[in-house]
């Protein structure tokens, strides 16, 4: 039994088996795009909670109930988004008004000081945020070649978590140095935020990709083929979403493994709010190498064996065995589980989409992912009450166990010719 | 647009932003420097201040900003004493000084921290997150501590709290999330329980706090022993109980249509009645009895960051609330 997706690469040479294709210079530029936007975001989100509580005097509980609604909001404009990129054959314009909203609400930022503004502001920064995703990874697929796609995602992954984890520290070392520092850490977060959409506006190419992709297709003087909801009827597609899906509901919220890191170990608990420091430097080093093996080897599989990274972590956080190199080897393993999935879910979704649905297939597999972990996280959190919190993660990962196999017998398809697996 | 025009323009793009971001940047950091070595906005007493006095977290600008502060229970607008201890959060009695901390840094923390009465080191450990809440019993033997858990940057279970009883000697009575929770004699099992602002009672076991779950907020009854919580009354949070053990202040939400707005009620478990003060601003604080008849809690002035005043109102709700102690913040009674 093959991957199918193994059938639709090419046959690579050892040469190019060892380097593969040199990653666009479009891939490049929205990576750093990413990354000068989530040193902008991060930043903020990281001193969001001292500043509403130490500065504006405001607990943060209805912040915390609003939270659940972003979620949902996130997802519709996220499907939406990829829709009007598609519909438009616009991804790039879509992409920039998704940075540029984030990049407004900072501006929102320096002004907000009431805590219904504040919550205005950081709704718009999500919105813009749900806006960009899904049309920015339909650029880097349509940038790349089949053969490089997981390598793709994984540079743009990389430099995405080099912004998230530079970020915290940005604006933590704004604080140390100018205590009460908060709006020096928002206006050098909108400098951050106007530097990513300048790049991606100025240096990005726009609909010229689609023009290219008409003239490979040989129809330069057809009209562009149409977008139709019916082009996201590949099975392979239906199947990754409810693979995809399945795993997201045994996927709980980080926090729960930090919360179970903390209560054993003392490491853990004096380093538990920088915890995910360690998960998104694992995540950084091991993106590109894991897309390139996903190249290699089959993006699906890849996709499975991070959730054995995943079950792996459980695993880890359950034995009742604690000290530093514990809490290492678990952030280790969260790494690799994000570093195989986030990117190469967005390359699988691609694979199964024609272009001019690309960015719509690649939101709606992002959309699923998203609604079934947060369902996975409300009803961890009941079990983690109700069991105990050993119980809970125990019975996740046995759960977890038996869903893995199934993912992978849903995601392989039998050998077929390669003119059917397109 | 060619591309070479392009580069120029992200390049002057660049070059303006970054310019601007790094002159404010440091604009801001003269100020501040300036402000720190100021001397304090406030008459400071030379001093320590013995005997009945309010403790609290020193907010005037110059010297001493965040650091512990006393004044005379009989003077309290006058000339403040300036600790060494630099809080977040502070309660205190007579024997001891509960301190929540943010330890700033390239990589920051947060640390619980105990103090003796001569402001010596006894105890600390980590707090999962931001300082919220801290209360000492009257004997100063246990010690509650609510931090905002944060770090979850992936996480997608919102916000939560953690709150935390433990005892003089640093051993955790238990995380008062994992107590059972009873609402009408049901047990309320939803994940989003949250569970902060503890209040003591004289007994050394049992004491109140808020619950929450699913947009409701209880005032709760705790017994470390049982570990139980049972909802006493809705809609209450925060709350403090009176020198009497008869009363209990709580924050209240009093706002019409959605909007939030805080305002402080009196509740009497004796009579069942309450008391909503008539309070115009939004409070968001754990208020505490500055006597019987007196309560006081802590707002932030809107005009300056970082800045705020302790204020007083009769529980009688017969008159408005006025300042009490100006540039101040998280007040202790200590008697």
């Amino acid at each position: 039994m093959y991957i199918s997706l193994r059938d639709a690469t090419p046959k690579p040479t050892p040469t190019a088996r060892r380097t593969g294709t040199r990653v666009s210079s479009v891939v490049i530029t929205l990576g750093i795009v990413s990354m000068l936007t989530d040193v902008s975001s991060e930043s903020v989100s990281a001193i969001l909670p001292l500043y509403i509580t130490g500065v504006i005097g405001l607990s943060m509980v209805a912040y915390g109930f609003l939270d659940g609604l972003y979620q949902g909001v996130s997802a519709f404009v996220r499907i939406g988004a990829g829709w009007a990129a598609d519909r438009g054959g616009q991804p790039k314009w879509v992409a920039v008004f998704g940075y540029g909203l984030s990049a407004l609400a900072r501006v929102g930022l320096l002004f907000a000081t009431g805590f219904g503004a504040l919550t205005a502001v950081i709704t718009a920064d999500r919105i813009g945020k749900g806006i960009r995703t899904a049309p920015r990874d339909a650029m880097i697929s349509a940038a790349s070649t089949p053969d490089n796609l997981g390598r793709s995602f994984g540079v743009h992954r990389m430099l995405d978590t080099v912004g998230a984890a530079i970020g915290p520290l940005l604006a933590f070392v704004i604080l140390m140095v100018i205590p009460d520092g908060y709006s020096t850490v928002f206006v050098v977060s909108l400098a951050f935020a106007i530097l990513g959409v300048a790049l991606l506006g100025l240096l990005v190419p726009g609909n010229r990709r689609a023009t290219a992709a008409a003239v490979a297709s040989g129809s330069v003087s057809e009209p562009r083929v149409r977008f139709r909801w019916a082009q996201l009827r590949d099975p392979r597609l239906r199947k990754l979403l409810i693979a995809a899906g399945l795993l997201g509901l045994l996927t709980i919220g980080d926090g729960f493994i930090y919360l179970l890191l903390q209560s054993r170990g003392a490491f853990a608990a004096e380093f538990f709010p920088l915890l995910y420091v360690g998960t998104n430097v694992a995540f950084l080093a091991l993106a590109i190498p894991l897309g390139r093996l996903a190249d290699r080897i089959g993006r699906a599989r890849i996709f499975v064996l991070g959730h054995l990274a995943l079950l792996g972590a459980y695993v880890v956080a359950a034995i009742p065995v604690s000290g530093v190199a514990i809490t290492v080897l678990c952030l280790l393993l969260l790494g690799a589980f994000y570093a195989a999935t986030d990117g190469i879910l967005a390359a699988l979704a691609s694979q199964f989409t024609p272009p001019e649905a690309r960015a719509t297939g690649i939101a709606s597999a992002q959309t699923v992912v998203a609604v079934s972990r947060l369902v996975a996280s409300t009803g961890f959190g009941l079990l983690w009450f109700v069991w105990g919190r050993e119980s809970a993660i125990t019975g996740v990962a046995v759960a977890l166990a038996v869903v893995i196999p199934a993912a992978a017998l849903l995601l392989a398809t039998p050998r077929r010719p390669r003119s059917v697996a397109e | 647009m060619n591309q070479r025009a392009r580069i120029a323009w992200l390049a002057s793009v660049s070059v303006v932003v970054l310019a601007a971001a790094t002159f404010y940047g440091v604009a801001q950091w003269h100020l501040t420097e300036q402000a720190r070595s100021a001397p304090s906005a406030v008459d400071v007493a030379a001093a320590t201040v013995d005997g009945p006095r309010i403790v609290f977290r020193n907010t005037a600008l110059g010297e001493g900003y965040g650091h512990v502060a006393s004044v005379p229970l009989e003077n309290p607008g006058g000339e403040r004493a300036i600790s060494p201890l630099v809080c977040d959060r502070v309660d205190a009695t007579s024997v001891r000084t509960a301190c929540l901390r943010v330890l700033r840094g390239v990589l920051t923390t947060y640390e619980s921290q105990l103090y003796d009465a001569e402001n010596r080191l006894e105890r600390a450990w980590p707090l999962p997150g931001i300082p919220s809440r801290t209360r000492l019993s009257g004997d100063a033997e246990l010690v509650a501590t609510t931090a905002f858990v944060t770090g979850h940057s992936y996480a997608t279970v919102g916000f939560s709290t953690e709150t935390v009883v433990t005892d003089a000697a640093g051993r955790s009575l238990g995380n008062l999330e994992e107590f059972a929770l009873l609402v009408d004699d049901q047990p309320v099992l939803a994940a989003d329980r949250n569970i902060w602002g503890v209040t003591f009672t004289d007994d050394g076991r049992t004491f109140y706090a808020t619950a929450a779950s699913g947009g409701r907020t209880w005032l709760v009854a705790g017994d470390l022993e049982q570990r139980t919580l049972t909802a006493v009354k809705e809609g209450a949070e925060c709350p403090s109980l009176a020198p009497d053990g008869r009363r209990v202040a709580y924050k209240k939400n009093v706002g019409s249509g959605g909007e939030v707005r805080w305002s402080v009620a009196v509740y009497d478990r004796h009579s069942g009645e309450e008391t909503v003060l008539p309070i115009t601003q939004n409070v968001d604080d754990q208020v505490e009895w500055l006597n019987d008849e007196t309560l006081l809690f802590g707002l932030a002035r809107a005009d300056a960051p970082g800045d705020s005043d302790v204020w007083a109102i009769a529980v009688d709700g017969s008159a408005a609330a006025t300042i009490f102690i100006e540039h101040a913040w998280s007040p202790a009674v200590v008697r």
